[in-house]
């Protein structure tokens, strides 16, 4: 008897001791992680949401990206007559094909993958999903390329003569530099925002689309669930 | 010549009935099933399991329609499968629908899983006579964890590809064959295209059949003993004349109709997820895998999908100073059979056992043992039916301590699951290690405790209250 006493006394003490070094454990491991969150590289700047899903401002977006970026970048998942997403009609679609394409081809870039990783050090990545593959806890990846693409310094130890805040060490020259230097920094960051929601279109096409299904079906969701639980209540009333 | 069949029913059904047991089948596993009517809210998550499981498979098979699983390059030099997987997602319609429902559905399948688990590890649902019923749904648990691996490689990003390769290489720690074993199980020497097809292989079809099969045995098992409930007590043990447990009602209508309402309240959330937050911030769709699978580019920190962490965690507690301590566990082991009333030559040749045992320990490497303990932290579970040895089932009846020492159990799981998401770091560490003994050990020494302390008395019917 006095064993199992003790056995007792002592398992109870022992469940209560390691509850509170659960407690501490994840007292210090919130505290850690959220100063390693905030150490991170670079904060980022916030894309003005209103560009977002604002088709005017994905549509010059669309513009800077076809004469500044498909140099070097495909956005190889989308087809040009996709741009009928964000309002552009045929001929306006047709207006920005580079020679020999068609509406129905992939937006793929001309440059040779072998000749840019000679020219750039590394073949220039697709940017289909850059606005998603960017994403961490310091904000959402169209932030980071907003932050990212307004960011460029100078610098002559660079082979290009550029280096970047946002990605010290980037192979690519600050491409947007004869357009920073010709606007005001205001209608830049403009300009920079409008290509950022653009590229936040071509990552995942369909959002818009999602929120719109998404309200209806919760809407019938939230029906079907009262109807389900009135018809539960009408059964279970005969249980005793 | 077996004797001529009698059926009640007549017409189509009658005969349907003299050729198979339709109508007896519905009787058993339907209309003419007792549950007992104290079910509570975690008794939804079983029905809910089977819904996601139809939803992976539903969704699985149009995804097949347009997936290929091709890691050549295509023209602009993204891989064909990665290339595919955004095919679906903007090409093929409500393709990114079936998608999002898809990966969605493999998260949902987890929270509904460990739920589901988790209901039987309080009430008891493992004890006898229902042993059979928890090594099924153990083997459905390990074989899901499979599944998801295999399928996670298929969208070939970064995450897929890195994560299946970190895998792949624990299969090299195995002592003496590891290497050769590592080439095999790839089919290459790195993660590459045989791996690709032979991971898509086992993800449609030969794990999904395993699945199904169990689940089924997992089922008739159920049916056959009976379910628990949150009393522990045993319906069948109070039958009126016609021989219904008393606390028994049939399956259908009644706990068809409740099982809709958890199936609704399911979809809400799900739904919610599917339409407006996929990613679920990185945690359902990680970031990294939105860049296509590059085998010259190792990503800076490669975490699992959340589901795995804390079996990740364990992986990774297990460094040359986790070895001390399973040696230290080998020599308790040892004094403990040293000291019990076994005959004499049993004790020698057990201690013997151990002490080679506990010399490998150290001799291995101990990212060896780090599969090991990744493996065995869930092989304990099928053990548990025989490790608990509580005079109860329900954790309603059990000592106030015992339920801290559950609640401490899911506090550490959580946070063993919160560092496996972390980069590895010195506090992290230093916790793993001590949350992997505690886990273990609040298992392995369950025939020492949980028969311990002051139990509550159980009542001779369930508890329950009229809605």
């Amino acid at each position: 008897m006095k064993t199992l006493i003790l056995s007792k006394v002592v398992m109870r003490s022992a469940a209560y001791s390691i509850f509170f070094v659960c407690a501490v454990a994840a007292i210090g491991i919130a505290t850690v992680s959220s100063a390693m969150a905030a150490s991170g590289p670079v904060a980022l700047d916030s894309v003005p949401q209103a560009k977002l899903s604002d088709k005017a401002a994905m549509q010059n977006g669309a513009k800077t990206f076809m004469s500044y970026c498909l140099g070097c970048h495909g956005v190889s998942a989308m087809r040009y007559s996709r741009l009928s997403d964000i309002g552009m009609n045929e001929e306006q679609i047709k207006a920005l094909l580079p020679e020999g394409k068609k509406t129905g081809d992939y937006i793929r870039t001309s440059i040779s993958r072998n000749d840019a990783k000679e020219w750039f050090g590394a073949a220039p990545p697709d940017l289909s999903l850059t606005a998603r593959a960017r994403s961490s806890h310091s904000g959402t990846g169209t932030d980071w390329v907003y932050t990212f693409l307004r960011t460029y310094v100078e610098d002559p130890s660079r082979p290009t003569g550029w280096n970047n805040k946002t990605y010290p060490g980037v192979g690519m020259p600050h491409v947007l530099w004869e357009m920073q230097k010709t606007k005001s920094p205001a209608e830049f960051d403009s300009a920079v925002g409008d290509l950022a929601a653009f590229l936040n279109y071509v990552a995942e096409p369909a959002q818009f689309t999602r929120k719109t299904f998404g309200i209806v079906v919760l809407a019938f969701l939230a029906v079907f669930f009262v109807i389900a639980w009135r018809l539960n209540k009408a059964y279970w009333k005969k249980i005793r | 010549m077996a004797a001529e069949k009698t059926v009640t029913t007549t017409g189509l059904l009658g005969w349907i009935d003299n050729r198979f047991p339709l109508t007896k089948m519905y009787k058993e596993h339907l209309s003419e099933y007792y549950a007992p009517k104290n079910f509570n809210l975690w008794y939804f998550f079983g029905s809910l399991a089977m819904v996601v499981l139809a939803l992976q498979i539903i969704t699985g098979i149009f995804l097949t329609m347009h997936y290929k699983p091709d890691a050549s390059l295509n023209a602009a030099g993204i891989p064909v499968a990665f290339a595919s997987v955004e095919y679906i997602m903007r090409e093929v319609p409500f393709g990114w629908l079936i998608r999002y429902m898809h990966s969605t559905g493999a998260s949902a399948f987890f929270v509904i899983v460990y739920l589901h688990m988790w209901r039987g590890m309080m009430y008891g649902s493992y004890r006898a006579p229902r042993e059979l019923i928890w090594i099924f749904g153990c083997t459905i648990f390990l074989m899901l964890m499979a599944e998801a691996f295999f399928g996670y490689l298929l969208p070939w990003g970064q995450m897929s590809y890195w994560g299946a390769q970190v895998i792949v290489n624990l299969f090299a720690a195995v002592p003496l064959i590891g290497p050769d074993l590592a080439v095999w199980v790839r089919g290459d020497f790195v993660v590459g295209d045989a791996t690709l097809n032979r991971f898509f292989a086992f993800h449609v079809i030969a794990i999904p059949l395993v699945l199904v099969g169990l689940v089924a045995a997992h089922i008739i098992a159920l049916h056959e003993v009976g379910s628990n409930n949150p009393d522990g007590v045993e319906i069948k043990k109070n039958k009126n004349a016609d021989g219904i447990p008393l606390d028994g009602i049939p399956f259908h209508p009644y706990y068809t109709v409740h099982d809709i309402v958890g199936i609704a309240g399911f979809l809400i959330v799900f739904c919610a997820v599917v339409f407006f937050a996929p990613e679920l911030g990185g945690y359902f769709l990680e970031f990294n895998n939105f860049i296509p699978a590059d085998p010259l580019v190792t990503p800076p920190h490669i975490a699992p999908v959340w589901y795995f962490t804390p079996f990740y965690s364990m992986l990774r507690a297990v460094t040359d100073l986790f070895t001390w301590v399973m040696v230290g566990a080998a020599a308790l082991g040892a004094l403990a059979l040293l000291r019990s009333n076994w005959p004499m030559v049993i004790r020698a040749a057990g201690v013997a056992a151990i002490v080679v045992l506990a010399i490998t320990f150290r001799v291995f490497d101990a990212k060896f043992w780090g599969v090991v303990i990744m493996g065995g932290a869930v092989i304990i579970l099928f053990f548990l039916p025989w490790l608990d040895v509580s005079p109860v089932k329900s954790i309603r009846y059990r000592p106030t301590w015992q339920k801290v020492l559950y609640a401490v159990f899911v506090v550490n799981f959580f946070i063993l699951g919160y560092l496996g998401v972390l980069p590895p770091s010195p506090i992290g560490q230093a916790y793993s290690l001590a949350g992997t003994v505690f886990y273990f050990g609040f298992f392995a020494l369950m025939p020492l405790w949980t028969n311990k302390g002051q139990f509550k008395p159980v009542p001779d019917r369930v508890t329950f209250k009229p809605h």
